[in-house]
Formats: C-alpha cells, sequence, structure tokens
C-alpha cells in the first residue's frame, strides 16, 4: 500500500501551469443563467483545445487516455486552480459513460467530439411530475413509427435544459410493459419540432432547470442507444457513475475545505471551538473523499452498489461544508457571492442524483443484504 | 500508486482473524474484566508469535517495524475482535524506545522482549504530548498496568519508570485502569519530549485502527441480527428506520478507513501528525455512531451485560475519548492547518 504519486507529478504539473495562465481572473457569472451558460460554454472550448475538457476518454474523441488516477488528479487542479464550473458536466458525466457502454461506433464517433468540444451541450431528461425517486413508473411515450419513434409526454427538472442543445433520457416504448420493462433510450435535439421548454426558476430563482413538453416529436432510429426496451438497462449504466467519484470528485471538495480555511483564517474568532470543529470536519471529510477516491481507482473489482456510500458521503459534506460558511461569514452569509451560490447548490445534491433517503435503501440491501420491504 | 492492502497484508488480516476467532475473545475478555489475566497473556503471546507485537519494535532490535500499514492491519482486527489488552500502549513504548535509543540502559533488552511477547507493557501519558496545550486530554492511568511488566510515565520532559495503584473500573470492562505510582527517571530532555509526541502518534494511530475494526464488528453483527429478528411477522431488516441506521454506519466506516490507512502510509512524513489526528477523529465517531446504532438496533439485548455486543459497545465509547477526544485531534487538525 503506498500513496506515490509521482508517476503523475509530470501530468499534474501539465494542467497546473494551463490553468494557471488560463483560468479566467474574474468568476464566470452563474452557469444557471443565460449568459453564464454561454460564458461557460465558450470555456469549455478552450479546456477542449488544450485537450483538457475529457481527460479521461480516448484520444480519437478529443480525450488523452487519462487512467482513473490521472483523472482524479486533473480534478484536483482544476478545482484548487478555481476554474469554472463544468457546464457539459451532465453530458460528460451522464451520457457519455452509457454511450461508452452501449453506443454504436457511429453515435460515439457523431456525439462525443462536439459534446468535448462544449459545442453541443447535453440535458438529462429522466424525471417527469409523476416520476421521481421511482423512475420506472415514468409514461412519457416512444411511439414506433416509420424509420423511427414519436415521443410524447412531460419531462421535468431537466438541468440547464433552457439553454442545452439536446437531451438524453428512457421513455416507455411499449404501454403494455410494467415498470422497469418496455422503456427505450433515446437522444433528441431540444429544438426539435414538437418540444416545449419551460424554464423553472430553482430556490433562488436562476433558471436552473426546465420541463419539456413533447408532441409527437419525431426521433431517428439512429438516436436510440441500445436495444428498444432495453431502457432501463441502459440508463442504470449511468447511475453508477453518477453515484460513484465523477459527478462530484474529490478535488472540488478538497478545493472548497481549503477556501474553507482561508475564511476560517480572515474571520474566525479563535475561541469558536464549535465553529473551529467544524472546519476541521470539513477538511477531515474532504481529505477522506480524497483517499477514498484514491482506494477506489486502486481496486480492480466492479465498486457496484458500493457507489452509493460515496452519493450519501458528498453530498453531506457540500451542504455542511458551505453551511459552515456562512456562519464564518455571519450576517454577510445571506450576501450574494461564491459562498451563497455554492450553498444554494449544495442544498439540492441530497435529492438529484438520486435521493439519499433511496441510497440509503440501495445499501441496505445491495450492500449490506438486507431484507427488501414486502411488497 | 496502489492504495489498497496488498495479498499479503490482507492475508495478515486474515489470519488474524481466524486466530481471534478459535480464541473465543468475548470469554478472555470476561476474564480479563475481572482480573483474571492468564487466557489474555495466553492469546497475546500467540499473536507475539504471528509478528504483531514485532511490528513496531525496529529490526535492528529484533523486532520487524515500523510497518505502519501491519500495525494498522493488525489493530483492526484487534479492535473487530475486541482483544483485551494493552496493545496501543504497548506500541507507544516501542516506539518511544527504539526513538531513545541508548539513552536507556535497557532500552534494547525491552524492546527484544516486546516484540517476542515476553514484556507487555503499559504507559501513563498525564497529558498527550501530540496535542496542542489547551486541548490535550488528560489521562492519570496506565491500561492494565496490573497485567503488564514494564510501565512507564511520561512526565513532562522526563520519562520514569512507574507502578501500578489502584485499579479504577472503565464503561468497558476489558479496560482495568490504574493509577501510576511514580519510580525513578530513566531519561530526561527534549528527547524525551520528541519521542513521547511520535510514541503518542503511533499509540493515537493503533486506537484509531482499532475503532475501525469495533465499529465493523458492530455493524456485522446488528445486520446478522436486524436479519434474524422478527417483529409485526417479518425481519427487521426490513422496516427502512432500521436499513437507513445501518447504511449511515457503513458511511461513517468506510470514509474513516481510508484516513486510517492515509495516515499509516504518511508515517514518517512531517503531516503524520496531522494525519494520525484526522484518522482518530473519523475512527471515534464512525465506531461510536456504529455502537449507538447497534445499541438500537438490538433493542434491549444489546443492553445487557449478558450479550457478547455489548462489550464492543462499550470499548466503542471509552476509545472514542481514548488517546485524545476527537475535538482534541480536530484542534491539532486545524492548528497544523492554519500555519500551511
Ligand atoms: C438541482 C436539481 C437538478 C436536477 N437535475 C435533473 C436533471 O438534469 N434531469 C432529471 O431527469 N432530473 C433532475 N433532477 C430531479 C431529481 O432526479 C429528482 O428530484 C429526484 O430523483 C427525486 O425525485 P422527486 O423530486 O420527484 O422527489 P420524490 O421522489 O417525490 O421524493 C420526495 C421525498 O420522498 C422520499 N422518498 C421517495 N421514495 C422513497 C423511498 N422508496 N424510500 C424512502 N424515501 C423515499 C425522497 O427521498 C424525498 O425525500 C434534479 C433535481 C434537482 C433538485
Amino acid at each position: 500500500m503506498d500513496l506515490d504519486l509521482s508517476s503523475v507529478e509530470p501530468f499534474r504539473a501539465e494542467v497546473r501551469e494551463w490553468l494557471r495562465t488560463h483560468v479566467p481572473a474574474a468568476p464566470l457569472p452563474s452557469l444557471e443563467i443565460e449568459e453564464g451558460f454561454a460564458a461557460h460554454r465558450a470555456w469549455e472550448r478552450e479546456l477542449y483545445g488544450a485537450r483538457l475538457s475529457v481527460v479521461s476518454w480516448p484520444e480519437e474523441y478529443g480525450g488523452r487516455a487519462a487512467t482513473p488516477l490521472e483523472w482524479l488528479v486533473f480534478e484536483e487542479e482544476y478545482y484548487a486552480a478555481g476554474a469554472p464550473g463544468r457546464v457539459s458536466q451532465n453530458g460528460i458525466n451522464l451520457l457519455a459513460p452509457t454511450l461508452f457502454q452501449h453506443g454504436t461506433p457511429e453515435q460515439l464517433a457523431r456525439v462525443l467530439p462536439s459534446m468535448a468540444s462544449g459545442e453541443v451541450i447535453w440535458a438529462q431528461a429522466w424525471s417527469e411530475p409523476g416520476a421521481g425517486s421511482d423512475l420506472a413508473s415514468l409514461r412519457a411515450t416512444a411511439t414506433r413509427v416509420d424509420g423511427g419513434w414519436l415521443l410524447n409526454g412531460q419531462k421535468t427538472w431537466s438541468s440547464r435544459a433552457a439553454f442545452a442543445d439536446w437531451g438524453f433520457g428512457p421513455f416507455r416504448s411499449d404501454p403494455e410493459a410494467q415498470r422497469h420493462r418496455g422503456l427505450t433510450y433515446l437522444m433528441f435535439p431540444l429544438d426539435a419540432e414538437g418540444i416545449t421548454r419551460r424554464p423553472i426558476g430553482r430556490i433562488d430563482g436562476k433558471p436552473a432547470f426546465a420541463e419539456l413538453f413533447f408532441d409527437d416529436v419525431f426521433v431517428p432510429d439512429r438516436d436510440v442507444i441500445g436495444e428498444p426496451g432495453a431502457g432501463w438497462k441502459v440508463a442504470m449504466s449511468t447511475t453508477g457513475n453518477e453515484r460513484g467519484l465523477t459527478l462530484r470528485s474529490p478535488g472540488r471538495f478538497l478545493a472548497a475545505a481549503d477556501r474553507l480555511l482561508d475564511l476560517w483564517r480572515e474571520r474566525a474568532d479563535p475561541g469558536d471551538t464549535a465553529l473551529r470543529d467544524r472546519v476541521a470536519d470539513a477538511w477531515i471529510k474532504a481529505r477522506a473523499y480524497q483517499l477514498k477516491g484514491y482506494e477506489t481507482v486502486s481496486r480492480t473489482d466492479d465498486i457496484g452498489a458500493e457507489s452509493s456510500i460515496n452519493k450519501i458521503f458528498w453530498s453531506e459534506l457540500d451542504v455542511a461544508l458551505h453551511e459552515t460558511a456562512l456562519d464564518l461569514l455571519g450576517p454577510d452569509g445571506e450576501l450574494e457571492g461564491d459562498w451563497l451560490e455554492g450553498y444554494v447548490f449544495s442544498l439540492a445534491g441530497p435529492i438529484y442524483a438520486g435521493t439519499n433517503e433511496i441510497q440509503r435503501n440501495v445499501i441496505a440491501e445491495r450492500v449490506l443484504g438486507l431484507p427488501r420491504a414486502g411488497r | 500508486m496502489k492504495f489498497i492492502l496488498d495479498a499479503e497484508q490482507r492475508l495478515f488480516g486474515e489470519t488474524l482473524d481466524k486466530i481471534l476467532t478459535e480464541a473465543d475473545t468475548p470469554s478472555v475478555i470476561r476474564g480479563w474484566a475481572a482480573g483474571v489475566h492468564e487466557p489474555g497473556l495466553a492469546l497475546w503471546r500467540s499473536l507475539a508469535e504471528t509478528g504483531v507485537l514485532a511490528l513496531a519494535v525496529p529490526e535492528s532490535a529484533g523486532g520487524a517495524g515500523p510497518l505502519p500499514v501491519e500495525l494498522v492491519t493488525a489493530f483492526h482486527e484487534l479492535g473487530r475482535h475486541a482483544v483485551p489488552g494493552p496493545y496501543a500502549e504497548t506500541v507507544a513504548v516501542a516506539t518511544l524506545l527504539d526513538r531513545l535509543g541508548d539513552e536507556l540502559e535497557r532500552g534494547s533488552e525491552w524492546l527484544e522482549g516486546i516484540a517476542e511477547g515476553r514484556v507487555v507493557a503499559s504507559l501513563a501519558l498525564p497529558t498527550l504530548p501530540a496535542l496542542p496545550a489547551p486541548a490535550q486530554a488528560s489521562a492519570p492511568y496506565a491500561l492494565d498496568a496490573d497485567a503488564a511488566d514494564l510501565v512507564l510515565l511520561v512526565d513532562g520532559d522526563a520519562l520514569r519508570a512507574a507502578a501500578a495503584g489502584e485499579v479504577r473500573a472503565s464503561l468497558d470492562p476489558a479496560r482495568r485502569l490504574p493509577s501510576v505510582v511514580a519510580g525513578d527517571v530513566l531519561a530526561a530532555g527534549p528527547s524525551v519530549a520528541a519521542a513521547a509526541r511520535v510514541a503518542c502518534d503511533m499509540g493515537v494511530l493503533a486506537t484509531a485502527a482499532q475503532l475501525v475494526g469495533v465499529g465493523r464488528r458492530l455493524l456485522e453483527v446488528s445486520v446478522d441480527y436486524a436479519k434474524a429478528r422478527q417483529q409485526f411477522g417479518r425481519p427487521i431488516g426490513e422496516f427502512q428506520a432500521v436499513k437507513h441506521h445501518l447504511a449511515d454506519a457503513l458511511v461513517g466506516l468506510e470514509y474513516a478507513r481510508p484516513l486510517v490507512h492515509g495516515a499509516a502510509v504518511s508515517y514518517g512524513s512531517p503531516d503524520f501528525g496531522r494525519d494520525v489526528s484526522a484518522a482518530k477523529v473519523a475512527a471515534s465517531e464512525a465506531a461510536y455512531a456504529a455502537a449507538k446504532i447497534a445499541l438500537q438496533v438490538h433493542g434491549a439485548i444489546g443492553y445487557t451485560d449478558e450479550y457478547d455486543p455489548s462489550l464492543w459497545i462499550r470499548k466503542a465509547r471509552a476509545l472514542h475519548s481514548a488517546w485524545g477526544s476527537p475535538a482534541a485531534h480536530r484542534a491539532r487538525v486545524i492548528s497544523s492547518l492554519a500555519g500551511a
């Protein structure tokens, strides 16, 4: 057992140097508003130019075939440098892994490079008004027609779909089939004829997500991912990634914990040991997540349902860390600024990507082997 | 980089698990608690045969160490089986003796005895030398000194011989806490203080590993119990409230382990002390949370002296504050980061 990172130091040094000279001096406007979305898209293009937007992908799609360890190191450097949030995150983290597993060569060649460059930004369209945690109860339909499918129904809570270019998600293609059966996973342009987008203001009013209404939207066969009817299995290949390390990497929390320490040095009353303890905990937990990441990439077995453990940990850490920052800021804690933006964002962590209650069910049943509740 | 135990380290842990399972530690603990030390000392000697007591003793003194990763692997199993005895204290004494080298007349003789399992050692640290002054906890006892062959007392800059005084009882029946009667000064000066700091960190590291093992065992028995115990015509493990408790226990333990391993790997680096403290905070909190959950999931049976898991429940609380409370270690983490 060791923590010898010397083999990745040259890569780390290259990434650090590039970021030092390229990260915008002033933070970009929030990526949850139109202006910020555009600025972040331009930043994706710049990253792509340096082949740093998708380091872990194969070279042919714009990556550099970085190892999982190099990817962790990239993320550490990225967030330590204060680089912008990733507007392409849902494509890169949620769709690309699915395509690598289930996509055709044609789909990979068509979709991935423009995703890597930020030219096409992807929105996840899974949730529906009646299907949140219980995704398998989804009702939006895909009906077979000549050469493709017609989509009807409604999706909701689709992050940044008001500004994004394409969407992806499961639709019910067999009206007779129940729950996990008879679903098909599809991609579609968000400006397709028959799609109506309605932005929804999140808790601070920013139009961070949108509802999507589908009215006979035609999708050609080439935009089906995996086998028709196998949509559940295809969708689930995304969730493992989402709940593992990729969606919110350790580097992000290490950087936030370091900023929290700075704030502590600037603002703290040294006698306030309760706050001091919370700052210490934030740092300790961020470090724990970093080491857990190193442990995970050292393993050769599939982490499977254990990814749910990570999802709970990082989302709760994020809330605690930002709450601590607001408490350190005292009366300034309610003022607009980076910490507040981070706090508002953190509040959604225990809800999206599978709520933490659902994750606890998964851990109990699939990691600890407790009996499923009688239905 | 490979930040997981290698095959040999895993095998070492499995071997210890096997020995300790066969040793029926609950009956050893109950004997130890009543002052019947022999079965516990016999277990000490058989663990010494596997090399456990040699891990903190350098090769030059007849040991195999220092091997911090193997050390935390061993202590994880000691915790999983709630083995009674001053193991962490003996590790700390070995580190202390090693650091002081020739300054101590009988140092190498003791070290050799520790490595071979002939010398059971204990240590009183009335202040924890590694921790920032206002936060340090005091423990004017030497664990199991009444069963030890060598008892030392770190008294500021002085290292003294000591003898066991009156035994106080702990919440954990396996922890007998004699006060110490100070004897001759064996060494004094800044080298003692420096050696005591590292020795303290090794004791903290061993305790953190032990805590994770204690928590693991509590989770294991609680999951088994939740599958077996029926109420309302179904196993209680079907109830979501029970499931979520157990899932939370797992999350805490899963994130304590990498910190313990990380601290072991950073032995000898300037970050060792900070990393050890971070590990102790996480391990204390995770094991103690697992203990409270285990108690709740078991219901009344878990609250009985007679039911074996309650030995682990009590140990988790005792070790939570032994070798520095979480608050003391948080203060240490912050003070080491604040300068950075
Ligand atoms: C900021 C944000 C961004 C999002 N982005 C996207 C996106 O891009 N694309 C997309 O498709 N969706 C997105 N979502 C939606 C998200 O996936 C859902 O909110 C989530 O799956 C929960 O569904 P729900 O909101 O309908 O809550 P519900 O499922 O109605 O849950 C409500 C409460 O009941 C609990 N609950 C439900 N079932 C159980 C159970 N079996 N056991 C215990 N407790 C249970 C939940 O844990 C929760 O606390 C986003 C959500 C947020 C907040």
